[in-house]
């Protein structure tokens, strides 16, 4: 029985500094200095840990750099420099619309940062953050998925069963680009391509993050009961700027995890080559480009797709959609219908869903308007600005995208966290007990309320800590001190 | 916290929500109908990527140089 799809994003801006000397490690420590600060706690964290079951030896083990800035939010998010880029993790969501709407909310807390790094910056100065994934110049940055999986799940199956997800869900969720940088390209080897990100994968399985990157990220780091759950840690996708295109992103994903849970997929859509398909899928806005399955067929990426929705039908029938809610869970299967009917007939009719699509009208319609070369710069400044958190200088925010959520819930999650997941506990602690809390991270809270040893509380259950497994307790806990004590009372949260 | 969402059904698909009302009669002058309005939409995107994309696109995008992440 496939488990609760508890998920979160977790991306990396790219960011840009304007009349002003800051370096941008020092430019992303600025723009998080106005946020809630509460310390974030390494205590039991170990990315270099491989779901493999491998010891690290020689593989170089992903470091996390030091921390400028590493705050924890009341939302139940962590917001903080990482590898000289502002990043902000989502609080843990139990489905994937709340997912978008906590994401929708780091962007919301990216944009008040900006405005407030500009009030703090010399005349003229500003700190701008794009919501992309390259600089066109080989450069990438991450938006990480997490997703929570059975830990029974064999890790071979998980990963050969994924596999042609991930190449294959590009075509509606990937951001689009001017350009190529795969190693061994030049910028003008490909015009235009459906994916931020596919041009910096190199292996089919692995633990690097920042070289030679992995389709499947073999991070084990659950931030949860280990024996019980692994986090999967996915590192192929584009952050997109459309929000259809996030919910199908992580919707889809998460019920194919399911289906894998349930055993449901099979192995016959496994591909032969998929650090070669991931290319070949982006390189073609045609969508007619085949790529090779192991057993000698091959399809295109379209009817990979459209084979895991029918599987993923006869799974919900079988099996229900719980993993991933009913609403949701219906809501994903139309909108994954829908979108790969538009891209089948004719691209443009997803164009207010899917962000490559999106952006393509924009670089196309301007370079025939002025009759431009492929390679002309204001066609890859477009690409650039159409990610452009400025509300004044977005393009995204002007061609019509589709949206789902709604400005007062976006606005009221930028600071208060999802409610059926323990970023409720986490969130509703920093709101309430803030001076009493010393540390905080994914799976604990430390708190020092005085006349004892610090006290680490864990919440090592995803599912725990929840609002209606709280509300009782916060309300009967006018102190963090009442607070542990009633903890130690009832472990029961 | 139910996240409040547009009621669709996929059927909306080929009009959507910034078409809607504008119904189409027939298929094919609906057809029709929607690319007209798709291309008077681009051109007034067009016109604004004029007025908001950076003044000197070249130096922007050299410029656009970020540290490689994760």
């Amino acid at each position: 029985m496939a488990i609760p799809k508890v998920c979160g994003i977790e991306t990396e801006y790219g960011i840009v500094v304007r009349n002003a000397e800051l370096n941008a490690v020092t430019a992303s420590s600025f723009l998080g200095r106005s946020s809630t600060r509460t310390a974030w706690d390494f205590f039991d964290e170990q990315p270099g840990n491989d779901a493999r079951g491998l010891l690290l030896g020689e593989i170089l083990a992903p470091e996390v750099e030091t921390h400028l800035v590493n705050t924890v939010l009341t939302n139940g998010a962590r917001y903080y420099v990482d590898h000289a880029h502002p990043e902000c993790s989502t609080p843990e969501c139990r489905t994937p619309s709340e997912v978008v709407r906590y994401d929708r909310a780091a962007e919301e807390i990216l944009r008040l940062s900006m405005e407030r790094a500009v009030a703090m910056l010399p005349e003229g100065g500003e700190v701008v953050v794009y919501k992309n994934n390259s600089d066109g110049k080989g450069n990438s940055y991450g938006c990480h998925e997490n997703y929570l999986v059975d830990r029974a799940v064999p890790f071979g199956r998980l990963v050969n069963q994924i596999t042609p997800h991930f190449v294959t869900r590009q075509v509606f969720a990937g951001a689009g680009k001017v350009g190529c940088e795969s190693p061994g390209s030049t910028p003008s080897d490909v015009a235009y391509q459906l994916s931020q990100r596919a041009d910096f994968f190199e292996e089919e399985v692995g633990l690097e993050t920042t070289l030679k990157r992995p389709i499947v990220n073999t991070r084990d780091e659950p931030h949860c009961d280990p024996a019980k759950y692994r986090r999967l840690h996915v590192i192929v996708g584009d952050a997109n700027m459309s929000e259809v295109a996030t919910f199908l992103k992580v919707g889809t994903t998460a019920i194919v995890l399911s289906m894998i849970e349930d055993d449901a997929i099979g192995d016959d859509l496994t591909l032969a080559h998929p650090v070669t398909a991931i290319r070949q899928v982006s390189n073609d806005p045609t969508l007619r480009a085949t790529i090779a399955l192991g057993n000698g067929k091959r399809v295109t990426a379209l009817e990979v797709q459209w084979q895991l929705l029918e599987r993923a039908r006869n799974w919900a029938d079988r099996h229900g959609l719980d993993s991933v809610t009913v609403d949701d869970g219906k809501r994903i299967l139309e909108e994954w219908e829908s979108v790969l009917t538009g891209l089948e007939r004719n691209p443009d009719d997803v164009a207010d869903v899917v962000d490559w699509v999106a952006k393509k009208r924009l670089v196309d319609g301007y370079a025939s308007r002025h009759n431009l070369p492929f390679t002309d710069a204001r066609l890859k400044a477009i690409d650039l600005q159409y990610s452009d958190l400025r509300r004044e200088r977005s393009l995204a925010l002007r061609c019509g995208l589709r949206t789902i959520t709604t400005d007062s819930a976006v606005r009221e999650a930028i600071d208060t966290p999802p409610e059926t997941t323990r970023a409720y506990f986490r969130g509703t602690c920093l709101a309430k007990y803030a001076a009493d809390i010393v540390a905080a991270n994914w799976d604990s809270i430390v708190f020092d309320i005085g006349r004892d040893p610090l006290r680490r509380v864990p919440m090592m259950e995803p599912l725990r800590g929840t609002k209606v497994l709280t509300a009782e307790l916060f309300a009967a806990s006018a102190t963090a001190a009442d607070l542990i004590t009633r903890l130690g009372d009832s472990p029961q949260t | 916290m139910v996240l409040a969402m547009a009621e669709r059904t996929k059927k909306q698909r080929t009009a959507p929500q910034r078409e809607k009302e504008a119904p189409a009669e027939t298929e094919s002058t609906g057809d029709t109908e929607k690319t007209d309005r798709l291309k008077q939409e681009l051109d007034g995107l067009l016109d604004e990527i004029d007025e908001v994309l950076e003044t000197n696109a070249e130096d922007f995008v050299k410029s656009y140089v970020q540290k490689g992440g994760q």
